[in-house]
């Protein structure tokens, strides 16, 4: 094996320098904190040895919250680098790297994260249920994405960072034109992840179809957790075509294999037919939980159950199936034919139908509603119009004649952004404002809340409405730098400002965080909303075992029937609940994983055989181990019950 | 847990019963991603560039005992689950054996195979053609591979614990496995090799 340090190392720039320094130096912080505040046992027995989905569902969080910053921080730098004609801050290559990883951050390790993450910690809630089906698979999930997110991360101080786009078209993204193993860690980081998420498909499945309380039929489910259901199902028949496709890659890449090449019989559109076949449903998969999440948030502040529910269950079914039949308006100008380009047209504005029925649905809730302006409900109300510009211009944008004037302009960047922030971004921090205080016990500070929703919103469209514009006039994406004789200086000097003020917005919500940790109030009941569906119907914070009987559903929003119409939820009396036991196997798995990637990225062939062996033993050590969990006796429940006081018994 | 008698062993806890359906849902997966490949390949057959076509590639004779070795293991397994469902520890485990033997039988072949059309100048690097013939094959070897050493993995927990729920578990998950990859190669089977062939 010849070992050359060469290859590690990436050349350039003051910036990336500068990176490494700081990542040393907050790794070297941590350790040292954790030594010596003797939290080492703490943090292994609490949370990294955890199967809880609770707090699973907070490591998702936390991870997706230090990637948005990560992948907000390549945001500012795009910006301020075509802030003005001729910039001089990146150059090409770092250019191209930077929106590289802002996309494949934002879309795979901060949006769906975010969500996995509320999904992790709410769904079993919903539905009454203790845990999801599989609680330890559950871990495996989260570690494996991770650790894909960490070997990803890597990439900009260990070898280079990818560069062709988050879409890695090829022939762009071969060896040939992509050098360095950039690409290597884009298909191994995301086949890391996506095993993981894969893994949270099935479970939910599995949990949803099967642990839901007695008496909640399908269509008494909540509709977070019904728009979960459908995403899952998205996941499980989406992500093994990803899988399939960045195998390829990797073979393309490592081993010399013709698929995707321009020579030997290879054909480099299938590559892009491959990636949207999983990236179109993968959009679907960020946004239809964000749909969830705000029906039920603008379902409990306009005190009203949620306007037309078959028909916002309908419309998610008909989406997903549209979902996977809309791919290639992706490339309508790569050639493939006016009969090809008319059906993937006609598909995809008709999924503006079933949209447009939610957005109605939202309305009509609202309507006669008594709405309350809290933090979670001002980001809903902000969503509608601004998610409709973006729907309206993806209408624009579907119809393949005029795509081609502007596919490739920022106006493309524009639309998407106005459809991604809105329908994921705003849900994600809107359902974090709202599930907070039932997972921690206290509510954030609304006063530095709403600051940080004035910021945002403004700052959001001051950022992305300039890029329409920029668009129309011939702006096209990617591009690192202009002269000033095109024109597009000022409106990049606008949205470079809109950007700023976006990141002012994201600190006072992280400020917000700590704050309210250090002086809200810690007197919440379990239903600080006065909400409708089963998980305010535990304490806050949630007991280990969620809840100490399992509740007896006997309609639609069955706390809020509890709470009004006097339907009784709990009956049983309480009895011993049997719990699953912590494991650091999956935490160990993803170390290894993590390994095995890093290895492949360097074609180290023989430490890659090694920690190959390791995955095998450590799922061998998972089969072989016969751990039947523990219970908690009945007298301990009830005595955690009355701690905890009120609520269920 | 609760042990339900008047169901077959590996149904018979609520956490036994959400394994299967769970397993179920991924065999969808796997539906998938098998689905992927085969359009791959079917997009790529065509384009040999230099090398050689699947006509003057494949022999009959290797597949049809490949073939053989796989659906007569595919018969076992089942054997294996209902020598199981009667507490037969013993007939259980042969019947494992056996499945397994074949499955390492069906390897070697495949293996063989390989080194051949290596040796008469057809690897994975000279057309797109073999690039997706390599791929998916491979993927299904890997599996079988894989299957072998679950497989070992579960007769190991047979033998030391007998026929409880969660080996009963464990032991019928593997055989929806294994009858899946056998799913996979009828169709690799015919729209590989016969179609290949012809």
């Amino acid at each position: 094996m010849n070992f050359d340090l060469e290859k590690f190392k990436v050349h350039g720039e003051p910036l990336i320098y500068g990176a490494m320094i700081s990542i040393a130096l907050v790794s070297i912080g941590i350790v040292v904190g954790l030594t010596v505040f003797k939290k080492w046992g703490w943090l292994w027995r609490e949370w990294l040895t955890t199967v809880d989905h609770k707090r699973i569902g907070v490591m998702y969080i936390l991870a997706a919250l230090l990637m948005l910053f990560r992948g907000g921080i390549d945001a500012l730098m795009m910006r301020l680098q075509t802030a003005a004609p001729e910039m001089k801050f990146l150059d090409a290559q770092h250019y191209n790297e930077v929106f590289t990883t802002h996309g494949l951050i934002m879309i795979l390790f901060m949006a769906m994260p975010f969500i996995i993450g509320l999904m992790n910690v709410v769904v079993p809630l919903q539905i009454g249920a203790r845990d999801v089906a599989f609680p330890r698979l559950n871990a495996v999930s989260f570690w494996l994405f991770f650790f894909g997110a960490m070997l990803l991360n890597i990439s900009f101080v260990v070898g280079g960072s990818p560069d062709a786009g988050w879409s890695a078209y090829f022939p762009l993204a071969s060896n040939q034109f992509s050098p360095t193993v950039g690409n290597n860690y884009y298909s191994l980081a995301l086949q890391i992840s996506g095993i993981g998420t894969l893994m949270t498909g099935v479970n939910f499945i599995v949990t949803i179809l099967k642990m839901r309380a007695p008496g909640m039929k399908l269509m008494r489910m909540p509709m977070f957790t019904w728009s979960v259901l459908i995403t899952n199902v998205i996941i499980v028949f989406a992500f093994p075509v990803l899988t399939v496709a960045l195998a390829l890659m990797m073979f393309d890449r490592l081993f010399g294999s013709q698929f995707f090449t321009m020579a030997n019989g290879g054909m480099d559109m299938l590559w892009a037919n491959l990636f949207w076949v999983w990236g179109h449903p993968e959009v679907y998969i960020v946004i239809l939980p964000a749909f969830g999440i705000y029906s039920e948030i603008i379902a409990t502040f306009s005190k009203k159950n949620l306007y037309g529910y078959t028909s916002m269950v309908a419309s998610m079914l008909i989406i997903s199936l549209l979902s996977f039949i809309v791919w290639a308006h992706h490339f309508y100008t790569m050639g493939q034919g006016v009969m090809v380009n008319g059906f993937f047209s006609i598909s995809t504005m008709a999924i503006a139908v079933p949209t447009g029925v939610k957005i109605f649905n939202w309305l009509f809730t609202l309507r006669k509603g008594r709405i309350s302006f809290t933090t979670p409900m001002l980001y809903s109300l902000a969503f509608i119009p601004i998610f409709t510009i973006g729907g309206v211009t993806g209408v624009m944008l579907a119809m393949a004649s005029a795509d081609y004037q502007y596919h490739n302009t920022m106006f493309l960047v524009a639309h998407f952004h106005y459809v991604l922030i809105p329908g994921a971004v705003f849900a994600v921090i809107a359902g974090f404002h709202y599930w907070f205080p039932k997972v921690f016990g206290f509510r954030l500070n609304e006063r530095i809340g709403k600051h940080a929703f004035w910021w945002i919103i403004i700052s959001f469209n001051v950022a992305f409405f300039p890029l329409f514009i920029l668009g129309l006039m011939g702006m096209t994406r990617r591009m690192y730098t202009y002269s000033a004789e095109t024109g597009f200086g000022p409106l990049n000097m606008i949205s470079f400002a809109g950007a700023l003020g976006l990141a002012i917005g994201f600190v006072i919500l992280v400020y917000n965080i700590y704050w309210s940790t250090r002086y809200m109030p810690r007197d919440e009941n379990g239903d600080p909303w006065d909400a409708r569906t089963l998980e305010w119907a535990t304490h806050s914070p949630i007991p280990e075992y969620n809840f100490a009987v399992v509740p007896k559903v006997k309609s639609r929003d069955a706390f809020w029937a509890m709470k009004h119409d006097k339907q009784p939820l709990f009956e049983e009396p309480i009895t011993k609940i049997h719990m699953p036991s912590n494991t650091g196997k999956p935490f160990v798995l993803g170390v290894v994983f993590f390994f095995l990637g890093f290895f492949l990225v360097f074609s180290m062939w023989i430490p890659a055989i090694v920690a190959g062996v390791g995955v095998l033993i450590v799922l061998a050590a998972m089969s072989f181990e016969r751990d039947h969990g523990f219970y908690i006796p009945a007298d301990k429940v009830i005595k955690t019950e009355k701690k905890l006081g009120g609520g269920t018994v | 847990m609760k042990v339900d008698t008047s169901k077959p062993l590996e149904y018979s806890t609520h956490e036994n019963s959400n394994r299967i359906f769970g397993f179920w849902v991924f065999l969808g997966a796997e539906i998938a991603l098998f689905a992927t490949l085969f359009t791959v390949f079917f997009v790529l057959v065509n384009r040999f560039a230099e090398g050689p076509s699947g006509s003057e590639l494949f022999e009959i004779g290797p597949v049809l005992i490949e073939t053989f070795l796989l659906l007569t293991s595919s018969f076992t397994i089942g054997l294996a689950v209902h020598a199981m469902r009667h507490q037969y520890k013993r007939a259980t485990l042969v019947f494992f054996g056996i499945t397994l033997l074949m499955g390492l039988g069906f390897l070697g072949i495949e293996i063989s195979e390989f080194v051949t059309y290596v040796h008469e100048g057809a690897t994975l690097q000279t057309s797109a053609f073999l690039s997706s013939l390599f791929v998916l094959l491979g993927t299904h070897g890997a599996h079988v591979t894989f299957g072998f050493l679950w497989g070992s993995a579960i007769m190991i927990q047979l033998m030391r614990e007998g026929i409880n729920p969660a080996t009963a578990n464990k032991s019928f998950i593997f055989s929806l496995y294994w009858h899946f990859l056998d799913v996979v190669w009828i169709f690799i089977f015919s729209f590989v090799y016969l179609k290949g062939l012809m």
